[in-house]
Protein backbone atom coordinates (compact mmCIF):
# COMPACT_ATOMS: atom_id res chain seq x y z
CA UNK A 1 0.00 0.00 0.00
CA UNK A 2 3.15 2.29 0.72
CA UNK A 3 4.38 1.22 -2.06
CA UNK A 4 1.24 2.55 -4.25
CA UNK A 5 1.08 5.38 -2.66
CA UNK A 6 5.00 6.50 -3.14
CA UNK A 7 4.24 5.70 -7.24
CA UNK A 8 1.11 7.76 -6.77
CA UNK A 9 -1.03 4.76 -7.94
CA UNK A 10 -3.63 5.06 -5.36
CA UNK A 11 -3.74 8.58 -3.62
CA UNK A 12 -4.54 8.83 0.13
CA UNK A 13 -7.54 10.55 -0.69
CA UNK A 14 -8.54 7.30 -2.33
CA UNK A 15 -7.39 4.77 0.60
CA UNK A 16 -9.43 6.97 3.02
CA UNK A 17 -12.56 7.00 0.86
CA UNK A 18 -12.11 2.78 0.26
CA UNK A 19 -11.62 2.44 3.84
CA UNK A 20 -14.77 4.80 5.10
CA UNK A 21 -17.01 3.08 2.13
CA UNK A 22 -16.49 -0.13 3.95
CA UNK A 23 -16.77 0.43 7.72
CA UNK A 24 -20.01 2.14 6.67
CA UNK A 25 -20.94 -0.37 4.16
CA UNK A 26 -19.98 -3.70 7.16
CA UNK A 27 -19.77 -1.92 10.38
CA UNK A 28 -23.23 -1.50 11.15
CA UNK A 29 -23.17 -5.82 11.61
CA UNK A 30 -19.58 -5.75 13.38
CA UNK A 31 -20.01 -2.91 15.75
CA UNK A 32 -16.53 -2.41 15.43
CA UNK A 33 -15.90 1.27 15.88
CA UNK A 34 -17.15 3.55 18.56
CA UNK A 35 -16.90 6.62 16.56
CA UNK A 36 -15.90 7.29 13.22
CA UNK A 37 -13.72 10.32 12.49
CA UNK A 38 -14.42 10.57 8.29
CA UNK A 39 -14.05 14.36 7.71
CA UNK A 40 -10.46 14.26 10.01
CA UNK A 41 -9.36 11.71 7.72
CA UNK A 42 -9.89 12.96 4.49
CA UNK A 43 -8.07 16.13 5.55
CA UNK A 44 -5.32 14.15 6.66
CA UNK A 45 -5.74 12.25 3.24
CA UNK A 46 -5.76 15.47 1.85
CA UNK A 47 -2.44 16.98 3.68
CA UNK A 48 -0.66 13.69 2.90
CA UNK A 49 -1.47 13.68 -1.29
CA UNK A 50 0.46 17.19 -1.00
CA UNK A 51 3.06 15.80 0.49
CA UNK A 52 3.26 13.03 -1.76
CA UNK A 53 2.86 15.50 -4.56
CA UNK A 54 6.07 17.28 -3.24
CA UNK A 55 7.97 13.72 -3.03
CA UNK A 56 8.15 14.79 0.79
CA UNK A 57 6.06 11.47 1.85
CA UNK A 58 7.66 10.18 5.64
CA UNK A 59 7.18 6.57 7.18
CA UNK A 60 3.17 6.17 6.82
CA UNK A 61 2.53 9.04 4.42
CA UNK A 62 -1.10 8.49 3.98
CA UNK A 63 -1.98 5.30 5.53
CA UNK A 64 -5.39 4.46 7.34
CA UNK A 65 -5.37 2.97 10.91
CA UNK A 66 -7.72 2.87 13.43
CA UNK A 67 -7.35 3.32 17.30
CA UNK A 68 -8.13 1.39 20.30
CA UNK A 69 -10.56 3.58 22.28
CA UNK A 70 -8.13 3.71 24.75
CA UNK A 71 -5.94 5.99 23.39
CA UNK A 72 -6.72 9.22 24.33
CA UNK A 73 -7.40 11.84 20.63
CA UNK A 74 -7.29 15.35 20.81
CA UNK A 75 -10.84 16.51 20.31
CA UNK A 76 -12.60 13.27 19.41
CA UNK A 77 -14.32 11.27 21.72
CA UNK A 78 -12.34 8.71 23.86
CA UNK A 79 -14.61 6.48 26.17
CA UNK A 80 -12.73 3.37 27.04
CA UNK A 81 -16.49 1.62 26.23
CA UNK A 82 -17.41 2.51 29.25
CA UNK A 83 -21.02 4.59 30.56
CA UNK A 84 -18.23 6.29 32.73
CA UNK A 85 -16.73 8.21 29.52
CA UNK A 86 -19.77 8.66 27.02
CA UNK A 87 -18.58 12.15 26.93
CA UNK A 88 -15.28 12.37 27.52
CA UNK A 89 -13.49 14.57 24.39
CA UNK A 90 -9.74 14.19 25.40
CA UNK A 91 -7.75 17.59 25.83
CA UNK A 92 -4.71 15.80 24.63
CA UNK A 93 -2.91 13.18 21.93
CA UNK A 94 -1.78 9.96 23.44
CA UNK A 95 1.87 9.70 22.61
CA UNK A 96 0.77 6.63 20.42
CA UNK A 97 -1.80 8.48 18.68
CA UNK A 98 0.79 11.63 18.02
CA UNK A 99 3.78 9.39 16.50
CA UNK A 100 1.57 7.88 14.27
CA UNK A 101 0.32 11.26 13.37
CA UNK A 102 3.86 12.52 12.80
CA UNK A 103 4.95 9.74 10.52
CA UNK A 104 1.83 10.48 8.27
CA UNK A 105 -1.23 8.26 9.42
CA UNK A 106 -4.45 9.03 8.33
CA UNK A 107 -6.80 8.26 11.57
CA UNK A 108 -10.27 6.28 10.33
CA UNK A 109 -12.00 6.34 13.78
CA UNK A 110 -11.99 4.56 17.67
CA UNK A 111 -12.52 1.09 17.49
CA UNK A 112 -15.04 -0.82 19.94
CA UNK A 113 -13.44 -2.63 23.00
CA UNK A 114 -14.34 -4.19 26.53
CA UNK A 115 -14.72 -1.78 28.90
CA UNK A 116 -11.65 -0.27 30.42
CA UNK A 117 -9.77 -3.26 28.47
CA UNK A 118 -11.22 -5.66 30.92
CA UNK A 119 -12.54 -8.90 28.86
CA UNK A 120 -11.96 -11.32 26.81
CA UNK A 121 -14.88 -11.61 24.31
CA UNK A 122 -15.41 -7.82 23.35
CA UNK A 123 -18.93 -8.31 25.48
CA UNK A 124 -18.11 -5.89 28.59
CA UNK A 125 -18.22 -2.85 26.06
CA UNK A 126 -21.06 -0.23 26.75
CA UNK A 127 -21.55 0.15 23.27
CA UNK A 128 -22.50 -3.45 22.77
CA UNK A 129 -20.69 -6.38 21.83
CA UNK A 130 -18.15 -6.73 18.31
CA UNK A 131 -19.53 -9.81 15.81
CA UNK A 132 -16.58 -12.40 14.60
CA UNK A 133 -16.14 -11.62 10.52
CA UNK A 134 -15.28 -15.13 10.45
CA UNK A 135 -18.89 -15.72 12.18
CA UNK A 136 -21.00 -13.60 13.20
CA UNK A 137 -22.58 -15.06 15.88
CA UNK A 138 -19.20 -15.32 17.23
CA UNK A 139 -16.88 -13.17 19.36
CA UNK A 140 -13.87 -11.49 17.96
CA UNK A 141 -12.10 -12.08 21.19
CA UNK A 142 -10.90 -9.08 23.47
CA UNK A 143 -10.22 -6.63 24.59
CA UNK A 144 -8.61 -5.55 21.26
CA UNK A 145 -12.03 -7.10 19.70
CA UNK A 146 -12.71 -3.81 17.71
CA UNK A 147 -9.31 -3.28 16.30
CA UNK A 148 -8.86 -7.21 15.43
CA UNK A 149 -12.35 -7.10 13.29
CA UNK A 150 -11.86 -4.14 11.82
CA UNK A 151 -8.48 -5.55 10.54
CA UNK A 152 -10.21 -8.81 9.71
CA UNK A 153 -13.40 -7.92 7.20
CA UNK A 154 -10.24 -5.08 5.68
CA UNK A 155 -12.13 -2.17 6.92
CA UNK A 156 -9.12 -0.98 8.46
CA UNK A 157 -5.84 -1.83 6.80
CA UNK A 158 -4.25 -1.93 10.58
CA UNK A 159 -5.26 -1.01 14.08
CA UNK A 160 -3.80 -0.17 17.56
CA UNK A 161 -4.19 -2.23 20.91
CA UNK A 162 -2.99 -2.60 24.28
CA UNK A 163 -2.47 -5.76 25.57
CA UNK A 164 -2.40 -6.17 29.70
CA UNK A 165 -3.30 -9.89 29.87
CA UNK A 166 -3.66 -11.05 26.04
CA UNK A 167 -5.76 -8.38 24.85
CA UNK A 168 -4.02 -7.73 21.28
CA UNK A 169 -3.01 -11.37 20.94
CA UNK A 170 -6.16 -13.19 21.68
CA UNK A 171 -8.39 -11.31 19.58
CA UNK A 172 -5.66 -11.34 16.36
CA UNK A 173 -5.71 -15.18 16.66
CA UNK A 174 -9.76 -15.40 17.06
CA UNK A 175 -10.00 -12.80 14.47
CA UNK A 176 -7.06 -14.33 12.03
CA UNK A 177 -4.81 -11.51 12.41
CA UNK A 178 -1.62 -10.43 13.29
CA UNK A 179 -1.08 -8.86 16.94
CA UNK A 180 2.30 -7.78 18.26
CA UNK A 181 2.49 -6.89 21.93
CA UNK A 182 6.09 -5.17 22.42
CA UNK A 183 8.11 -5.17 25.50
CA UNK A 184 7.18 -3.43 28.37
CA UNK A 185 8.73 -0.09 28.28
CA UNK A 186 8.87 -0.12 24.42
CA UNK A 187 5.97 1.73 23.51
CA UNK A 188 5.00 4.62 25.73
CA UNK A 189 1.62 4.55 27.88
CA UNK A 190 1.12 8.21 28.03
CA UNK A 191 -2.43 8.79 27.35
CA UNK A 192 -3.36 5.60 27.19
CA UNK A 193 -6.03 5.26 29.87
CA UNK A 194 -4.61 3.03 32.26
CA UNK A 195 -5.84 -0.79 33.38
CA UNK A 196 -2.66 -2.17 35.51
CA UNK A 197 -0.06 -0.23 35.25
CA UNK A 198 2.53 -2.72 35.28
CA UNK A 199 1.05 -4.60 32.76
CA UNK A 200 0.03 -2.70 30.19
CA UNK A 201 1.65 -2.00 26.88
CA UNK A 202 0.58 -0.90 23.48
CA UNK A 203 1.01 -2.73 19.98
CA UNK A 204 -0.37 -3.35 16.92
CA UNK A 205 -3.13 -5.30 14.86
CA UNK A 206 -2.33 -6.19 11.26
CA UNK A 207 -2.93 -8.61 8.25
CA UNK A 208 1.34 -8.86 8.30
CA UNK A 209 4.22 -9.11 10.42
CA UNK A 210 5.25 -6.85 7.69
CA UNK A 211 2.76 -4.10 8.49
CA UNK A 212 3.60 -4.37 12.22
CA UNK A 213 7.08 -3.62 11.84
CA UNK A 214 6.29 -0.48 10.17
CA UNK A 215 4.09 0.74 12.76
CA UNK A 216 5.97 -0.24 16.07
CA UNK A 217 8.94 1.99 14.08
CA UNK A 218 6.45 4.69 14.14
CA UNK A 219 5.13 4.09 17.71
CA UNK A 220 8.17 2.94 19.69
CA UNK A 221 10.76 4.78 21.53
CA UNK A 222 11.75 6.99 24.50
CA UNK A 223 8.86 9.82 25.69
CA UNK A 224 9.72 11.67 28.45
CA UNK A 225 6.18 11.69 29.87
CA UNK A 226 5.70 8.13 30.62
CA UNK A 227 8.44 7.21 33.56
CA UNK A 228 8.43 4.02 32.70
CA UNK A 229 9.99 4.39 28.94
CA UNK A 230 12.29 2.53 28.09
CA UNK A 231 15.30 4.90 26.61
CA UNK A 232 16.81 1.78 24.15
CA UNK A 233 17.31 2.68 20.60
CA UNK A 234 14.44 1.91 17.94
CA UNK A 235 15.45 -0.22 15.67
CA UNK A 236 14.73 -0.03 12.00
CA UNK A 237 12.48 -3.04 12.36
CA UNK A 238 10.76 -2.64 8.41
CA UNK A 239 14.49 -2.78 7.05
CA UNK A 240 15.25 -6.20 9.01
CA UNK A 241 12.72 -8.60 8.15
CA UNK A 242 14.50 -9.94 5.12
CA UNK A 243 17.52 -10.66 6.68
CA UNK A 244 18.94 -14.40 6.54
CA UNK A 245 17.41 -16.57 8.45
CA UNK A 246 20.09 -17.58 11.77
CA UNK A 247 20.24 -20.29 13.47
CA UNK A 248 17.13 -20.15 15.36
CA UNK A 249 15.68 -22.64 18.50
CA UNK A 250 12.18 -22.40 19.41
CA UNK A 251 11.10 -23.78 22.98
CA UNK A 252 8.43 -25.42 22.69
CA UNK A 253 6.59 -25.74 26.48
CA UNK A 254 4.40 -29.28 26.48
CA UNK A 255 2.35 -28.01 28.93
CA UNK A 256 0.81 -25.46 26.19
CA UNK A 257 -0.39 -28.38 24.73
CA UNK A 258 -2.29 -29.87 28.02
CA UNK A 259 -6.14 -29.50 27.79
CA UNK A 260 -6.10 -27.54 24.34
CA UNK A 261 -8.61 -27.78 21.90
CA UNK A 262 -7.25 -31.27 19.88
CA UNK A 263 -7.48 -29.49 16.18
CA UNK A 264 -6.37 -26.23 17.49
CA UNK A 265 -3.38 -28.40 18.79
CA UNK A 266 -2.74 -30.17 15.32
CA UNK A 267 -2.81 -26.57 13.52
CA UNK A 268 -0.39 -25.39 15.93
CA UNK A 269 1.98 -28.49 15.91
CA UNK A 270 1.46 -28.21 11.88
CA UNK A 271 2.78 -24.12 12.36
CA UNK A 272 5.60 -25.53 14.39
CA UNK A 273 6.93 -28.26 11.93
CA UNK A 274 6.26 -25.72 9.06
CA UNK A 275 9.19 -23.48 10.56
CA UNK A 276 11.17 -26.51 11.55
CA UNK A 277 11.23 -27.16 7.65
CA UNK A 278 12.05 -23.44 7.31
CA UNK A 279 15.20 -24.09 9.71
CA UNK A 280 14.15 -23.67 12.55
CA UNK A 281 15.40 -26.19 15.63
CA UNK A 282 12.56 -27.12 18.10
CA UNK A 283 13.66 -27.93 21.49
CA UNK A 284 11.18 -28.84 24.77
CA UNK A 285 11.44 -26.44 27.23
CA UNK A 286 10.02 -26.57 30.85
CA UNK A 287 8.07 -23.40 32.48
CA UNK A 288 7.49 -24.78 36.12
CA UNK A 289 5.43 -22.29 37.26
CA UNK A 290 3.25 -21.33 33.96
CA UNK A 291 0.33 -22.50 35.27
CA UNK A 292 0.05 -19.79 38.56
CA UNK A 293 -0.03 -16.87 35.58
CA UNK A 294 -3.96 -16.92 35.34
CA UNK A 295 -4.27 -16.71 39.64
CA UNK A 296 -1.47 -13.99 39.83
CA UNK A 297 -2.52 -12.34 37.27
CA UNK A 298 -5.73 -11.96 38.55
CA UNK A 299 -4.35 -10.59 41.76
CA UNK A 300 -2.08 -7.93 40.28
CA UNK A 301 -4.21 -6.65 37.55
CA UNK A 302 -7.37 -5.58 39.75
CA UNK A 303 -5.38 -4.68 42.42
CA UNK A 304 -3.76 -2.27 39.74
CA UNK A 305 -7.21 -1.57 38.09
CA UNK A 306 -8.94 -0.90 41.65
CA UNK A 307 -6.07 2.24 42.37
CA UNK A 308 -6.23 3.47 38.59
CA UNK A 309 -9.55 3.69 38.07
CA UNK A 310 -10.16 5.63 41.90
CA UNK A 311 -9.84 8.56 39.30
CA UNK A 312 -13.44 8.25 37.71
CA UNK A 313 -15.63 9.79 40.08
CA UNK A 314 -17.57 12.49 38.39
CA UNK A 315 -16.24 15.42 39.40
CA UNK A 316 -13.45 16.33 37.13
CA UNK A 317 -14.78 14.30 34.18
CA UNK A 318 -16.86 11.45 34.02
CA UNK A 319 -20.21 10.42 34.93
CA UNK A 320 -22.43 12.16 37.39
CA UNK A 321 -25.29 10.53 38.25
CA UNK A 322 -28.97 12.48 38.09
CA UNK A 323 -29.66 14.19 41.32
CA UNK A 324 -26.45 14.01 42.55
CA UNK A 325 -26.58 16.99 44.23
CA UNK A 326 -28.19 16.53 47.31
CA UNK A 327 -26.03 13.42 48.04
CA UNK A 328 -23.29 13.11 51.04
CA UNK A 329 -19.88 13.21 49.23
CA UNK A 330 -19.50 9.62 49.65
CA UNK A 331 -22.72 8.38 48.76
CA UNK A 332 -22.21 10.86 45.20
CA UNK A 333 -18.62 8.66 44.72
CA UNK A 334 -20.79 5.64 45.00
CA UNK A 335 -23.63 6.14 42.62
CA UNK A 336 -20.98 7.99 39.86
CA UNK A 337 -19.08 4.88 40.07
CA UNK A 338 -21.81 2.38 40.17
CA UNK A 339 -23.54 3.99 37.54
CA UNK A 340 -20.69 4.49 35.08
CA UNK A 341 -18.77 1.23 35.38
CA UNK A 342 -20.12 -2.15 34.08
CA UNK A 343 -20.42 -5.25 35.74
CA UNK A 344 -17.02 -6.83 34.69
CA UNK A 345 -15.67 -3.12 36.08
CA UNK A 346 -16.96 -3.17 39.17
CA UNK A 347 -16.07 -6.77 39.97
CA UNK A 348 -12.17 -6.28 39.27
CA UNK A 349 -12.21 -2.93 41.55
CA UNK A 350 -13.91 -5.03 44.15
CA UNK A 351 -11.60 -8.11 43.76
CA UNK A 352 -8.82 -5.49 43.93
CA UNK A 353 -10.54 -4.13 46.30
CA UNK A 354 -10.55 -7.08 48.76
CA UNK A 355 -6.81 -8.47 47.89
CA UNK A 356 -5.23 -4.76 48.69
CA UNK A 357 -7.19 -4.64 52.13
CA UNK A 358 -6.13 -5.03 55.96
CA UNK A 359 -5.66 -8.12 56.35
CA UNK A 360 -5.54 -9.91 53.26
CA UNK A 361 -2.37 -8.23 51.57
CA UNK A 362 0.24 -10.62 52.48
CA UNK A 363 -1.46 -13.88 51.20
CA UNK A 364 -3.47 -12.90 48.23
CA UNK A 365 -1.01 -9.66 46.54
CA UNK A 366 2.57 -10.07 48.09
CA UNK A 367 1.48 -14.13 47.23
CA UNK A 368 0.83 -13.08 43.28
CA UNK A 369 3.74 -10.93 43.17
CA UNK A 370 6.37 -13.77 44.33
CA UNK A 371 4.60 -16.13 41.72
CA UNK A 372 5.12 -13.54 39.62
CA UNK A 373 8.73 -13.29 39.78
CA UNK A 374 8.92 -17.61 40.10
CA UNK A 375 6.80 -17.33 35.87
CA UNK A 376 9.46 -14.47 35.64
CA UNK A 377 12.24 -16.76 35.99
CA UNK A 378 11.26 -19.72 34.15
CA UNK A 379 11.40 -17.47 31.25
CA UNK A 380 14.40 -16.11 31.36
CA UNK A 381 15.37 -20.10 32.50
CA UNK A 382 14.35 -20.92 29.44
CA UNK A 383 15.35 -18.02 27.29
CA UNK A 384 19.33 -19.37 28.22
CA UNK A 385 18.98 -22.63 25.95
CA UNK A 386 16.42 -20.75 23.04
CA UNK A 387 15.67 -17.58 21.45
CA UNK A 388 11.93 -18.12 21.62
CA UNK A 389 9.10 -19.45 23.18
CA UNK A 390 6.19 -20.96 21.11
CA UNK A 391 2.96 -22.78 21.33
CA UNK A 392 -1.10 -21.49 20.61
CA UNK A 393 -2.32 -18.24 21.67
CA UNK A 394 -5.50 -19.53 22.88
CA UNK A 395 -6.96 -22.88 23.81
CA UNK A 396 -9.56 -22.81 21.12
CA UNK A 397 -11.07 -20.96 17.86
CA UNK A 398 -14.20 -18.52 18.82
CA UNK A 399 -16.51 -19.04 20.95
CA UNK A 400 -20.31 -17.51 20.82
CA UNK A 401 -21.53 -14.23 21.82
CA UNK A 402 -23.34 -14.73 25.76
CA UNK A 403 -21.48 -18.58 26.06
CA UNK A 404 -18.87 -17.63 28.57
CA UNK A 405 -20.34 -14.13 30.05
CA UNK A 406 -21.84 -16.47 33.52
CA UNK A 407 -18.75 -17.75 34.68
CA UNK A 408 -15.61 -15.56 34.72
CA UNK A 409 -13.59 -18.28 35.55
CA UNK A 410 -14.00 -19.96 32.05
CA UNK A 411 -13.82 -16.29 30.76
CA UNK A 412 -10.60 -15.73 32.55
CA UNK A 413 -9.09 -19.05 31.11
CA UNK A 414 -8.82 -17.66 27.36
CA UNK A 415 -5.56 -15.92 28.50
CA UNK A 416 -4.10 -18.68 29.66
CA UNK A 417 -1.41 -18.65 27.31
CA UNK A 418 -1.20 -15.08 27.05
CA UNK A 419 -0.55 -13.64 30.32
CA UNK A 420 2.75 -14.88 30.68
CA UNK A 421 4.23 -12.59 28.54
CA UNK A 422 2.61 -9.58 30.43
CA UNK A 423 3.58 -10.89 33.74
CA UNK A 424 7.39 -11.15 32.66
CA UNK A 425 7.31 -7.94 30.81
CA UNK A 426 8.17 -9.91 27.31
CA UNK A 427 7.52 -8.58 23.88
CA UNK A 428 4.99 -11.51 21.84
CA UNK A 429 3.52 -11.87 18.63
CA UNK A 430 0.53 -14.36 17.37
CA UNK A 431 0.40 -14.82 13.54
CA UNK A 432 -2.72 -16.74 12.01
CA UNK A 433 -1.26 -20.15 11.66
CA UNK A 434 -4.39 -22.62 10.46
CA UNK A 435 -7.88 -23.05 10.57
CA UNK A 436 -10.39 -24.89 13.36
CA UNK A 437 -13.85 -25.73 12.08
CA UNK A 438 -13.56 -22.87 9.51
CA UNK A 439 -11.92 -20.47 12.18
CA UNK A 440 -8.66 -18.83 12.17
CA UNK A 441 -6.76 -19.94 15.22
CA UNK A 442 -2.98 -18.66 15.97
CA UNK A 443 0.67 -19.42 16.40
CA UNK A 444 2.05 -17.53 19.98
CA UNK A 445 6.00 -16.24 19.92
CA UNK A 446 7.83 -15.24 23.08
CA UNK A 447 10.85 -13.41 22.59
CA UNK A 448 13.15 -11.98 25.46
CA UNK A 449 12.95 -8.35 26.30
CA UNK A 450 13.54 -5.77 23.39
CA UNK A 451 13.55 -8.74 20.62
CA UNK A 452 10.85 -7.18 18.75
CA UNK A 453 13.05 -7.27 15.60
CA UNK A 454 13.65 -11.10 15.71
CA UNK A 455 10.11 -11.88 16.66
CA UNK A 456 9.21 -9.86 13.51
CA UNK A 457 11.50 -11.58 11.72
CA UNK A 458 10.65 -15.13 12.38
CA UNK A 459 6.92 -14.11 11.74
CA UNK A 460 7.67 -12.57 8.29
CA UNK A 461 9.62 -15.38 7.19
CA UNK A 462 6.57 -17.84 8.51
CA UNK A 463 4.27 -15.18 6.96
CA UNK A 464 6.00 -15.58 3.26
CA UNK A 465 6.14 -19.56 3.62
CA UNK A 466 2.22 -20.00 4.74
CA UNK A 467 -1.06 -17.84 3.09
CA UNK A 468 -3.09 -17.91 6.73
CA UNK A 469 -2.89 -14.58 6.99
CA UNK A 470 -4.11 -13.86 3.24
CA UNK A 471 -7.26 -15.22 4.26
CA UNK A 472 -10.40 -13.18 4.21
CA UNK A 473 -13.65 -14.22 5.70
CA UNK A 474 -16.21 -14.83 3.46
CA UNK A 475 -18.55 -11.44 2.22
CA UNK A 476 -15.86 -9.01 3.56
CA UNK A 477 -13.17 -9.73 0.33
CA UNK B 1 -18.76 -17.40 50.31
CA UNK B 2 -18.49 -13.69 50.75
CA UNK B 3 -21.64 -12.73 53.41
CA UNK B 4 -23.37 -9.73 52.19
CA UNK B 5 -22.03 -7.05 54.58
CA UNK B 6 -18.80 -8.66 53.21
CA UNK B 7 -19.80 -7.08 49.67
CA UNK B 8 -21.20 -3.86 51.51
CA UNK B 9 -18.00 -3.39 52.95
CA UNK B 10 -15.81 -3.72 50.03
CA UNK B 11 -18.22 -1.31 48.22
CA UNK B 12 -18.11 1.08 50.31
CA UNK B 13 -14.35 0.90 50.73
CA UNK B 14 -14.07 0.83 46.19
CA UNK B 15 -16.49 4.04 46.77
CA UNK B 16 -18.95 1.50 44.25
CA UNK B 17 -22.54 1.50 44.78
CA UNK B 18 -24.60 -2.17 44.05
CA UNK B 19 -28.04 -2.33 44.40
CA UNK B 20 -29.38 -4.96 46.74
CA UNK B 21 -30.48 -7.24 44.02
CA UNK B 22 -26.86 -6.92 42.64
CA UNK B 23 -25.65 -8.56 45.55
CA UNK B 24 -26.43 -12.26 45.71
CA UNK B 25 -24.80 -12.57 41.86
CA UNK B 26 -21.60 -10.24 42.76
CA UNK B 27 -21.17 -12.27 46.14
CA UNK B 28 -21.16 -15.54 44.05
CA UNK B 29 -19.02 -14.43 41.40
CA UNK B 30 -16.36 -12.58 43.37
CA UNK B 31 -16.30 -16.08 45.73
CA UNK B 32 -15.40 -18.03 42.87
CA UNK B 33 -12.59 -15.64 41.45
CA UNK B 34 -11.07 -15.68 45.02
CA UNK B 35 -11.10 -19.44 45.08
CA UNK B 36 -9.08 -19.35 41.75
CA UNK B 37 -6.63 -17.08 43.15
CA UNK B 38 -6.46 -19.13 46.26
CA UNK B 39 -4.31 -21.82 44.17
CA UNK B 40 -1.17 -19.45 44.74
CA UNK B 41 -1.63 -20.70 48.32
CA UNK B 42 -0.21 -24.25 47.63
CA UNK B 43 2.88 -22.94 46.11
CA UNK B 44 6.03 -22.67 48.29
CA UNK B 45 7.30 -18.78 47.92
CA UNK B 46 9.64 -18.98 51.28
CA UNK B 47 12.68 -16.88 49.72
CA UNK B 48 10.92 -15.33 46.42
CA UNK B 49 11.26 -11.53 45.92
CA UNK B 50 8.01 -10.25 45.60
CA UNK B 51 8.53 -8.98 41.51
CA UNK B 52 6.18 -5.34 41.89
CA UNK B 53 7.28 -4.62 37.79
CA UNK B 54 8.97 -6.37 34.86
CA UNK B 55 11.84 -3.35 34.70
CA UNK B 56 14.75 -3.81 37.20
CA UNK B 57 15.99 -0.46 37.24
CA UNK B 58 15.55 2.91 39.12
CA UNK B 59 13.19 5.21 38.70
CA UNK B 60 13.98 7.96 36.57
CA UNK B 61 14.35 11.76 37.72
CA UNK B 62 13.71 15.01 36.16
CA UNK B 63 14.29 18.67 37.13
CA UNK B 64 11.86 20.54 39.20
CA UNK B 65 10.63 22.87 36.60
CA UNK B 66 7.05 23.97 36.01
CA UNK B 67 6.52 22.28 32.07
CA UNK B 68 2.73 22.60 32.18
CA UNK B 69 0.98 25.51 30.96
CA UNK B 70 -2.53 26.71 32.58
CA UNK B 71 -4.92 25.04 30.17
CA UNK B 72 -8.12 25.42 32.61
CA UNK B 73 -10.68 25.98 30.35
CA UNK B 74 -9.62 23.13 28.21
CA UNK B 75 -9.80 20.61 31.10
CA UNK B 76 -12.83 21.96 32.40
CA UNK B 77 -14.87 20.68 29.54
CA UNK B 78 -14.79 17.71 30.52
CA UNK B 79 -16.07 18.62 34.16
CA UNK B 80 -20.27 17.54 34.39
CA UNK B 81 -20.34 20.84 36.92
CA UNK B 82 -18.01 23.72 37.15
CA UNK B 83 -19.10 27.64 38.35
CA UNK B 84 -16.44 30.45 38.39
CA UNK B 85 -13.65 28.05 37.44
CA UNK B 86 -14.46 25.78 40.38
CA UNK B 87 -15.80 21.97 40.27
CA UNK B 88 -18.43 21.51 41.98
CA UNK B 89 -19.11 18.90 44.63
CA UNK B 90 -21.88 18.35 46.98
CA UNK B 91 -21.56 20.21 50.03
CA UNK B 92 -18.55 18.82 52.68
CA UNK B 93 -18.35 20.90 55.50
CA UNK B 94 -21.44 22.42 57.54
Amino acid sequence: MAADLRARRVSATELARHFLDRIERFDRDLNAFITVTAEQALAQAAAADRRLAKGEATLLTGLPIAHKDIFCTAGVKTTCASRMLDNFVSPYDATVVERLADAGAVMLGKTNMDEFAMGSSNETSFYGPVKNPWNRALVPGGSSGGSAAAVAARIAPAATGTDTGGSIRQPAALSGVTGLKPTYGRVSRYGMIAFASSLDQAGVLTQTAEDAALLLEAMAGFDARDSTSLEDPVPRYSQLLGDPWEDVTIGVPEKFFDGLDADNAAAVRAALAELEKLGAKLKSVELEYIGLSVPAYYVVAPAEASSNLSRFDGVRFGHRAEGAAGLDLTTFYMRNRGEGFGAEVKRRILTGTYVLSAGYFDAYYLQAQKARKLISDDFARAFRDVDFVAGPTTPTPAFGIGQKTSDPIEMYLNDIYTIGANLAGLPAISVPCGFVRNLPVGLQLVAPPLHEARLLKVAHHFQRATDWHRRTPDGYA
Amino acid sequence: MLRPEDIERLCRLARLEITPAEIPDVSAKLSSILGMVDQLQAVDTSGVAPMAHPLERPQRLRPDTVTEVDRHELYQRNAPLVERDLYLVPKVIE
